[in-house]
């Protein structure tokens, strides 16, 4: 029982990184391997927040959220209009310094010893420090992710943002700044994906920069892929999958450091399968 | 009474990295004008209308709206109220016909301008009224370009560029098209380029003709003067 709770918890915490990725690459045709850097800014910003200045973690979260926010605005202002493949350069390349200041900024993130100690939210007044109401909470932000996501789509501006993904210049001649909305649904994405990460962090109650590299990135975009792309339901399937078959790797008594390299091994199998053989995804409308 | 000169390109050239596109090219669009833009393959027709839309920065001259030099940037000149329709049927395939006439409203930024637009572009193509829940990607070629301009129209533009709006249609949906841009044309009042392979059915509706080769105009003028003979020999590379 605390093992399913433990399982669904970790699913739900990924499946907010996989919807909020989604936006990007499935619905806008953005890939970004950048996810676990802003993760990383909102669970290292949340917990320092809340560690450091007392603030509560509803509003340390909304706030560290608000910083990836505002660093995605500065790269993507800057990457954005660049072409594709440098703009996913930059992404990886984004990462990779969020990673190295995590390590390397002793004084403040503690480096590779990380940071323990933290403690279980409480919101307006109830307690989730019990693993399944924990697990109730995450479901309700997946939840509303999810619900954002339906809106977002349904709105003029995810129209805007399909039309983009099908054809960037025919949508630019009839006089749409297509930078614009790639910035906006970039920084939404990033704030969307800071969110889970502060949730991650009072999951586990330690952090360090080891779940916030480029393979973790890697790691959401292979679910995204697995479930389809252009489909926040698929993503979530894909992330029961890719989470749920991670942990299996762990309860048939794999070593936690020897299922981490399988589970690399794993994802790139998926990704190099998926694509050969089936590059909508299970349940995709597009092919990346 | 005088034609006002809406849109020109002054001895404008255009570079792709070392390639040059275009050379020297004067080209004046005055109000309701049909400009028939002719020439061979890879002559520059294209170029010459993204140098216009500003998709393409010159290397040399200049774009001039009403007479003043400008930098065109696309959201610009699209809000300045010129329509352009690239090449190859560029329909949003997984949107709806509606939802695609919808998105060339854009510069209107207002709804109910919008609606009244997309209303009196289906009076021009009744055809795309009975598909409007459709997705375009199902339409048919012919229809998929009918779609294209319409939506350009939407933004109930000035000046309307067209970039091969025949390709790959069958003969009969080509003079369809064609007869359609003439309509276009005669009751809308606006200025309209078209960039064409096929000489006769552009010829029929132009009142006035450029002709381009290897990056400049080679032969310009009505469609009367323009000397048949001379314009063969620049479609067979002899010119
Ligand atoms: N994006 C580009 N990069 C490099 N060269 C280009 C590019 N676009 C066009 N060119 C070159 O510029 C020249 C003019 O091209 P353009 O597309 O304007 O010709 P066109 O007259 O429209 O031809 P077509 O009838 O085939 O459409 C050609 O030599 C072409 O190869
Ligand atoms: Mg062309």
């Amino acid at each position: 029982m605390d093992y399913a709770v433990h399982i669904l918890t970790m699913i739900a915490i990924t499946g907010i990184a996989a919807v909020s990725l989604n936006l990007l690459i499935g619905e806008t045709g953005l890939v970004s391997v950048a996810q676990a850097a802003f993760a990383g800014i909102g669970a290292y910003g949340m917990t320092l927040l809340m560690l450091h200045a007392g603030i509560p973690f509803l509003a340390a979260a909304l706030f560290s959220a608000l910083i990836a926010g505002a660093i995605a605005l500065i790269i993507g202002a800057i990457f954005l209009s660049l072409r594709e493949v440098y703009y996913v350069f930059g992404t990886v390349g984004l990462n990779m310094i969020v990673w190295a200041i995590l390590l390397n900024w002793d004084s403040l993130t503690r480096g590779p010893l990380g940071i323990p100690g933290i403690t279980r939210p409480e919101v307006l007044g109830i307690s989730f420090a019990d693993n399944t109401a924990f697990l109730i909470l995450c479901a309700v932000v997946l939840l509303a992710v999810f619900a954002a996501h339906y809106a977002i789509m349904k709105s003029n501006f995810g129209r805007v943002l399909h039309a983009v993904r099908e054809d960037e210049e025919a949508i630019a001649v009839l006089g749409y700044k297509t930078e614009v909305y790639k910035i906006v649904i970039f920084v939404i994405s990033a704030a969307l994906v800071a969110f889970s990460g502060s949730l991650y962090a009072t999951y586990l109650s330690y952090i360090n920069p080891s779940a916030f590299t480029v393979n973790d990135s890697i790691f959401i975009l292979a679910i995204v892929i697995l479930g389809g792309l252009g489909s926040a339901y698929g993503a979530i399937v894909g992330t029961c999958m890719l989470v749920g078959a991670f942990e299996a790797l762990r309860f048939i008594g794999f070593p936690a450091s020897i299922a981490g390299d399988m589970r690399q091994v794993f994802y790139g199998l998926i990704l190099i399968l998926f694509m050969l053989y089936l590059p909508r995804g299970l349940f995709g409308k597009f092919r990346i | 009474m005088a034609k006002e000169t809406l849109l020109s390109l002054e001895n404008a050239s255009v570079h792709y990295g070392g390639v040059r596109a275009i050379d020297n090219v004067t080209l004046k669009v005055d109000e309701h004008e049909l400009i028939a833009l002719m020439g061979p393959n890879g002559a520059g027709k294209s170029t010459v209308l993204k140098a216009l839309i500003g998709l393409a920065p010159l290397s040399r001259g200049q774009v001039r709206w009403h007479g003043v030099a400008i930098k065109p940037k696309t959201h610009e000149m699209v809000a300045r109220g010129i329509a352009y329709v690239p090449q190859g049927r560029q329909v949003f395939k997984s949107l709806t016909v509606l939802e695609n006439l919808e998105l060339g409203g854009y510069t209107l930024n207002n709804r109910s301008a919008t609606k009244a637009n997309i209303e009196s572009v289906l009076h021009l193509f009744p055809s795309l009224r009975e598909k409007l829940s459709h997705k375009a990607g199902l339409l048919s070629g012919g229809q998929q370009q009918m779609l294209t301009i319409a939506r350009g129209l939407v933004a109930d533009p000035k000046i309307l560029l067209l970039d091969e709006p025949s390709l790959g249609l069958a003969p009969k949906v080509v003079k369809e098209v064609f007869e359609k841009i003439a309509e276009i044309h005669r009751e809308r009042c606006i200025a309209v380029v078209v960039v064409e392979h096929s000489i006769k059915s552009v010829l029929a509706i132009a009142t006035r003709v450029f002709v381009l080769s290897r990056g400049s105009v080679v032969l310009e003028g009505s469609p009367d003067s323009i000397d048949s003979e001379a314009l063969h020999r620049v479609f067979l590379g002899q010119s």
